[in-house]
């Protein structure tokens, strides 16, 4: 029996301990948010934060999260359901196009802002490269990130208007 | 109201659809419900009212468009979002018609059901394109015409996502009428209801208003009324000034749910409560191969497995959980039968495009246009160009693989998977469950990618055949692996051009030829440059691999192949590449101003550092215009795109910043396999398997993309999806040959540093 908090809420999973988290979450637990890309750590689309840290849940085994902390798309917006400045700021650049890639992609963001808020393209490049996004969205997430750095202002829209 | 559809439809769990309430609605076949506005005699406003109501107090008021009494607008869409927030476009065309403001709309996808077939989008792929309509006045009865094309459709298995069509032809076509005419029947009934002249009313924020009584009510309280009217011939359609949200960047309706994780694709979906088993499968990597046999013992042994199936042309395990299918499927030792294409290889299929090439010469081959005479036109030229490119077979790689979750039960089936084809895959699940079609019900989810993959309906019927031989509610997911291994790849293709300039560097003929089919067949003309003496052929080669519709289809090879060959052209006439373009394109002025816009943007002439380049691309599809000006990089190892301008004529934006994600979407598809991707054959199985030997382009590598819109023609919408990518790989290869003087003529370019 592995004991872990999932987004704040403590949970005891019965499962193989080599489980990956990503199938543990989405199958024992059903928080689909998180997805299933290349299951080799190749795309990101199942980045989740474990403790904090963002990992590819399709290659850490569950037994690795035991006593620690998962969280998941699902667990990202304030407590009261507001969306977080990441979050919104995915919304104001109108980010997703399919959307598959996008649960991670904030995930991984997120993650980023935490450690550097102010982040350079340099830094944006580093810790978002291990993040596929089949539809090409590289630029509005870019953006999406400054935006919720506060570094530029909201913008996309205005500008093609 | 039936019982089926009085579950919650919203976008928290994906909407459920039957077919049950369309049984015997076969009369509305042939042509009646046009437009997606139920006409003609015996209403069928009445049939489908207990489908696509879902609350109190609802009432249909056409097949696509729904009032609520909330005064909500529903529009019901017959396309699948894959991602092109085409949805949300078409849904603020029927909004604008409607005169109802963006915050009271909602979108739902349409059940997949034959009388939902999309005619628009199988006439945009079938017909020349026109509509027996005129000017704002647009006649949707035509019952022979239509009803053609509903037959056709239903052959086709349509009711299609492809072609960039959706806005073009279901909105343009389907929803701006359902929503004037929706918009007539509610003044019409409110009209009636106060007994003053329809002329006199006025709509706005979905209100119906008289100004000289002082009165107006919401839609809503006429909609019940409004489904009894008579639905008028020939709505009024507003005009380019009199569009409100047309036009406008209204914010996309699908995209809230896909930035907290409560977007459903077909990964997630499922019969509610129900326990579900999950399926790995393996099929036969060789074209035509079979399960001669398999070795199973050690993935019996493992834990969660239930069954391990030989399905004959497939092997697949199921289990409580699908990291226990796969990790089980991959210790099973499997031999497969022999096929005829256990030999093919890449090297060999190019050897038989060069031998058929060389036998087609320079008249032979299949004529795709023929004017002037280019073979006697040479002879005239002062200057003589040759080339021949070449491209390789690609894989669609969408982010979501292929799935499909299929539960068969009492002589029912229920289907949960991403398709751009769902009356096809329906069909395709049905033959899987030994069930008719009508006993089929398909529901609606996201596709986590499309781009031509979800054309076909064979994990549909996968899925099918597992529920059925197992019993349990399946969930069939492929691996990455799997999803590589047997994709419908874009085809390889070689491509030879001799082209001829006078004295003055004119170019005076064009001859190519070239291997594929070519879908859509304008893919490789150049009739909009002016060119004397053309003529495009193809030679028929052998292919033993499955083919597929890839984004931008056969424009994905002939932009690349006819834009670097105007690019030579240039060289060899020593011109600047935009001015010679420029020339070519003076009897073309929208393509001119989009070819001008591109170069603006870009600072076209002025000075670069050492060992940049620029690149000039324009091609012309799906009915848009597109130009862009690549920047790279040189200076380092291997060649870095910094930049990309584009500009684009699709005929009028009718959501500017959703025509700019499509562009930049398009154009980042196209680079990734400019640069990197190639799909190789081996002993006839794809050698490639996942993101690490079939690269994607990242965040580090994606260069910063500029759009400029032009609204070129209004009335003649273009596609938005496909448009931006084939212009990609050629602007690229002519910056390199800028910086450089290195002309790339087989892709990709990746191959060429190595
Ligand atoms: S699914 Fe985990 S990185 Fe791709
Ligand atoms: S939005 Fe489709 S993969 Fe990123």
């Amino acid at each position: 029996m592995l004991s872990i908090s999932v987004n704040g809420k403590p949970e005891e999973l019965d499962v193989d301990p080599a489980m990956p988290i990503l199938w543990a979450v989405r199958e024992q637990l059903g928080l689909t948010g998180t997805k299933f890309g290349c299951g080799i750590a190749q795309c990101g689309a199942c980045t989740v934060h474990l403790d904090g840290q963002p990992v590819r849940s399709c290659s850490t085994p569950i037994s690795a999260a035991d006593g620690k902390a998962i969280t998941t798309i699902e667990g990202i917006a304030e407590a009261d359901g507001t969306l977080s400045k990441v979050q919104q700021a995915w919304i104001s650049e109108q980010v997703p196009q399919c959307g598959y890639c996008q649960s991670g992609q904030i995930m991984s963001a997120t993650a980023l802002l935490k450690e550097t808020p102010n982040p350079t393209d340099e830094q944006i490049d580093a810790a978002m490269k291990g993040n596929v996004c089949r539809c090409g969205m590289y630029g509005r997430i870019r953006k999406a990130i400054k935006v919720a750095a506060g570094s530029e202002p909201s913008g996309s829209q205005e500008a093609s208007a | 109201m039936s019982d089926p559809v009085s579950e919650k439809p919203e976008r928290s769990r994906a909407a459920k659809w039957t077919r049950r309430g369309f049984i015997g609605a076969g009369a509305i076949a042939g042509g009646a419900l046009v437009v997606g506005v139920a006409v003609r005699s015996g209403n069928p406003v009445g049939k489908l009212k207990g489908i696509v109501a879902q609350g109190e107090g609802e009432a249909l008021v056409n097949a696509w468009v729904k009032i609520g009494s909330d005064n909500l607008v529903t529009a019901i869409v017959p396309h699948c979002e894959m991602g092109q927030g085409a949805n949300s476009t078409i849904a603020q065309m029927l909004a604008d018609e409607m005169d109802v403001n963006w915050e009271n709309v909602r979108v739902m996808d349409a059940p997949a059901d034959g009388n939902y077939v999309s005619q628009h989008a199988v006439r945009t792929f079938v017909g020349p394109g026109t509509l027996p309509d005129r000017p704002n006045q647009v006649s949707f009865m035509e019952p022979t015409y239509d009803g053609l094309f509903t037959q056709i459709g239903k052959l086709a298995g349509a009711y299609i996502t492809g072609g960039s069509s959706s806005v073009r032809s279901t909105g343009q076509n389907g929803m701006r009428i359902a929503g004037a005419a929706a918009r007539e029947m509610l003044v019409a009934s409110a009209a009636k209801e106060w007994g003053v002249p329809a002329a006199e009313i006025t709509t706005q924020n979905a209100t119906v208003i008289h100004a000289a009584s002082g009165r107006s009510e919401p839609y809503s309280a006429f909609a019940a009324a409004a489904a009894e009217q008579d639905l008028p011939r020939a709505p009024r359609i507003k005009t380019v000034d009199e569009y409100k949200l047309m036009g406008t960047p209204a914010p996309r309706k699908d995209i809230p749910s896909k930035v907290d994780g409560t977007a459903i694709f077909g990964v997630d979906a499922g019969p509610e409560g129900e326990n579900l088993r999950y399926a790995a499968v393996k099929a036969s990597p060789v074209v035509g191969g079979a399960i001669a046999s398999m070795d199973a013992s050690a993935a019996k042994e493992m834990r969660g497995v239930l069954q391990i199936l030989n399905m004959g042309d497939f092997v697949a395990v199921v289990a409580d959980s699908y990291w226990q299918a796969q990790r089980a499927l991959n210790t099973i030792k499997i031999t497969y039968t022999e096929s005829e294409n256990d030999s093919a290889d890449t090297a060999t299929m190019f050897a038989g495009f060069t031998k058929a090439l060389d036998e087609a010469g320079d008249s032979g081959g299949n004529s795709k246009a023929d004017y002037g005479d280019a073979v006697g036109a040479l002879a005239d030229a002062v200057t003589k160009v040759e080339a021949e490119y070449k491209v390789p077979f690609l894989a669609h790689a969408t982010m979501e693989p292929m799935n499909c979750t299929a539960w068969v039960r009492d002589g029912k089936c229920d289907i949960w998977t991403g398709t751009q084809v769902p009356l096809m895959a329906r069909d395709g699940a049905a033959e899987g469950a030994g069930v008719s079609a009508d006993d089929v019900t398909m529901h609606s989810v996201l596709l986590g990618g499309g781009f031509g993959r979800r054309l076909t309906p064979e994990y549909t019927n996968q899925a099918a055949r597992l529920a059925k031989a197992t019993g349990y509610p399946i969930k069939m997911i492929w691996s990455r692996e799997e999803d590589t291994a047997q994709d419908f790849y874009r085809p390889a293709d070689i491509s030879r051009f001799t082209g001829g300039l006078d004295e003055n560097g004119k170019v005076i003929c064009w001859n190519n030829v070239h291997c594929t089919e070519d879908e859509p067949p304008e893919a490789p003309l150049v009739e909009f440059y002016d060119i004397a003496n053309v003529s495009v052929r193809n030679a028929e080669v052998e292919w033993p691999v499955r083919l597929g519709a890839w984004r931008s289809v056969a424009h994905s090879q002939h932009g690349f192949f006819v834009e670097s060959f105007v690019d030579e052209l240039a060289a060899a006439a020593g011109k600047d590449p935009v001015e010679f373009r420029r020339e070519l394109l003076k009897n073309s002025p929208r393509h001119l101003a989009v070819l001008n816009g591109a170069a603006e943007m870009a600072g076209w002439g002025s000075p670069l550092p050492e060992g940049h380049g620029r690149g000039i691309a324009l091609a012309r599809s799906f009915n848009s215009i597109v130009a862009e000006v690549a920047e790279v990089d040189m200076t380092g190892e291997t060649p870095k795109v910094t930049k990309v301008y584009c500009c684009v004529d699709a005929g009028f934006a009718m959501n500017p910043d959703g025509l700019k994600a499509q562009m930049e979407s398009g154009i980042i598809y196209g680079l990734t396999a400019a640069m990197y991707d190639e799909i190789t054959i081996k002993d006839g199985a794809v050698e490639q398997s996942n993101f690490h030997d079939y690269k994607m382009m990242r965040m580090d590598d994606a260069p910063d993309i500029a759009v400029q819109i032009i609204n070129g023609a209004p009335d003649n919408l273009g596609g938005a999806g496909e448009p931006g990518l084939p212009p990609a790989a050629p602007a690229v290869t002519n910056a390199i040959f800028a910086a450089t003087g290195q002309r790339i003529r087989e892709l990709p370019i990746s191959k060429h540093f190595a």
